[in-house]
């Protein structure tokens, strides 16, 4: 057998192009539909399981998929603001729990979630380095945040203004890193986790100046009256929130009416639950509420149907595929007619010249079994990003 | 041949006997261009259960490619060889079996005069060592002198058209 294989690897490794072609044609076939149902059930473990562990999302009416997919995986796609007027809304029902979420503003390409403690216990994060969101302006990062942008605590992290061209717009803010999460494996690795207050502080709806009621500079002053003092554009703003300038950062306007993507809804039981969506379905309500495991549900089901026809297309391709490399053998044999008779004369017998053939169909079938695994390990591998990529960012 | 009755051996015996008593030396040499010259040499060894593959035989091998001058080019893939070359790979693998019986089509048909000389030396050096019959189809008359027997297909042709 080994000299059989022997002799096999000779003529495999002497026809290069050959060898190659096939291989990549034999792990193709193996390879897609491995790397798709990996890929799915990946999809389906991480969107369901995120899904599973969020009783309800509340948010502006209009796609229920946004929302979810805003609150639940930090998407780009943001969906219209509601104010905070919302949570109120639920803590007066006294029926459930609120948590705000703010996901908005981006940090060096990962999103910036601003939202209360609760979040942190609702979804069971825990620090491993450094300490938990005290003041304004600091922030904790997600496992992989820390590691990708090599931050810890004690670092600090500037927001991305939301367009390079947004000049009046909002201002980036230097956050200091005071706590790294231990690893989830959720989309919370990849979240830069700031106080909703300072969230508020980035969009520019809170912020921190020279007290212009004592200023020396007099420049500054557009107008002043008994109650008000107006300044000019000349008045520096803080980038930074320090220990120093803390005091100086304020907020104006009524903070019912500032911005949330979402509320979290924890409802006290399965009945407080339901009775709260049930006043949220009705027409006249500004707001929505959403059970994200249905409409993540509704989301895998078209995956799901997708997917059917995926299959149906990789089993064609498959087919179409094995008759190409069935002939490819069948010409390579029509080839080598001449060499089988000299070794047919020479005295080897039928068995032999098959176990040859068969030896170098096995050598193919298993560079091709390694090539698919190491290619089914990275899409393993990289499943995590890749349903970000493909379903959340 | 060897008192043995090829006629009534069965095909599995058949196939082992001839790669085991017969060596060929084909025309055309048949060397697999995916094989280097070592390899072509053992390749009937590999191709047959009758035949095992030792140390020994591996040895054997370099001395005959070594006796036929080419044991410098035993790395080389058949197809690096010139015709003189590959026709004498083809001996050796033909030889290394120590076969009782050698057919060979124009065995030295491909080489010089110096080199034919050499391998019809070892080719009939080998046959009397171990008592061996060699049958060969040849064009060349300046060979004739040294085989035991000859039969010239004329006189068939000839007593064909009496």
């Amino acid at each position: 057998m080994i000299d059989t294989l022997y002799v096999a690897w000779r003529y495999v490794a002497h026809n290069k192009i050959k060898t190659v072609t096939l291989v990549a044609c034999v792990t193709l076939i193996g390879v897609l539909p491995l790397a798709l149902e990996l890929f799915l059930n990946d999809s389906e473990q991480q969107l369901l399981s995120r899904a599973e562990l969020t009783p309800l999302v509340m948010g502006a009416k209009g796609s229920s998929l946004d929302l979810a997919m805003s609150t639940l995986y930090f998407d780009d796609e943001v969906p219209d603001l509601i104010s905070m007027a919302a949570p109120e809304e639920v803590v007066q029902s006294d029926l459930a729990h609120p948590i705000p979420v703010y996901v908005r503003f981006q940090a060096r390409g990962f999103p910036i979630v601003g939202t209360s403690f609760d979040y942190f216990d609702a979804r069971g994060l825990e620090i491993e380095h450094g300490r938990p969101l005290a003041v304004l302006g600091e922030c904790v990062l997600g496992a992989t945040v820390a590691e990708r942008l090599e931050l810890k605590p004690g670092d600090s992290l500037v927001s991305s203004p939301e367009t390079v061209f947004d000049i009046a717009g909002v201002y980036p803010l230097k956050m200091k890193v005071v706590g790294v999460l231990k690893r989830s494996y959720t989309p919370d690795d990849l979240a830069v986790f700031v106080d909703i207050k300072s969230a508020w502080v980035i969009q520019g709806l809170g912020h921190g100046h020279e007290d212009i009621a004592r200023a020396e500079d007099t420049s500054v002053i557009l107008d002043r009256s008994d109650r008000n003092v107006i300044a000019n554009a000349k008045l520096v703003q803080y980038t930074e929130i320090t220990e120093a300038n803390l005091d100086e950062f304020h907020f104006h306007g009524d903070p019912e009416t500032y911005p949330v993507t979402a509320v979290i809804v924890v409802p006290h039981d399965a009945k407080s639950g339901t009775i709260l969506r049930g006043r949220y379905m009705e027409q006249d309500t500004a707001y929505q509420i959403i059970n994200p495991k249905e409409v993540i549900d509704g989301l895998l089901a078209n995956i799901f149907r997708i997917k059917n026809v995926l299959d149906a297309v990789i089993l064609i391709v498959g087919l179409a595929t094995a008759l190409a490399i069935v002939l490819v053998f069948a010409l390579s044999l029509r080839l080598r007619a001449r060499e089988i008779t000299t070794i047919f004369k020479l005295g080897c017998s039928r068995s032999t010249i098959v176990r040859l053939l068969g030896g170098e169909i096995l050598i193919i079938v298993l560079m091709s079994a390694v090539l698919c695994s190491a290619l089914v390990l990275i899409v393993n591998h990289y499943s995590h990003d890749l349903v970000r990529i493909v379903f959340i960012r | 041949m060897d008192d043995v009755a090829v006629s009534e051996l069965r095909d599995a015996a058949r196939r082992n006997f001839r790669i085991t008593q017969i060596g060929f030396v084909f025309q055309d040499f048949e060397l697999l261009d995916y094989l280097n010259v070592l390899d072509n040499i053992l390749h009937p060894f590999r191709i047959t259960g009758a035949l095992q593959l030792s140390k020994e035989v591996r040895a054997r091998a370099a001395r005959l490619a070594e006796q036929m001058g080419i044991g410098d080019k035993l790395k080389r893939k058949a197809d690096d060889l010139s015709q003189g070359e590959k026709q004498r790979a083809a001996i050796c693998r033909a030889l290394l079996a120590e076969p009782k019986l050698i057919l060979a089509d124009e065995a030295t048909g491909n080489l010089d005069p110096e080199n034919k000389t050499r391998i019809l030396d070892l080719l009939f050096e080998t046959v009397k060592e171990h008592d061996t019959t060699l049958l060969a189809v040849t064009h060349d008359h300046e060979l004739l002198p040294r085989f035991d027997h000859i039969i010239d297909f004329q006189d068939f042709r000839e007593a064909a058209a009496a």
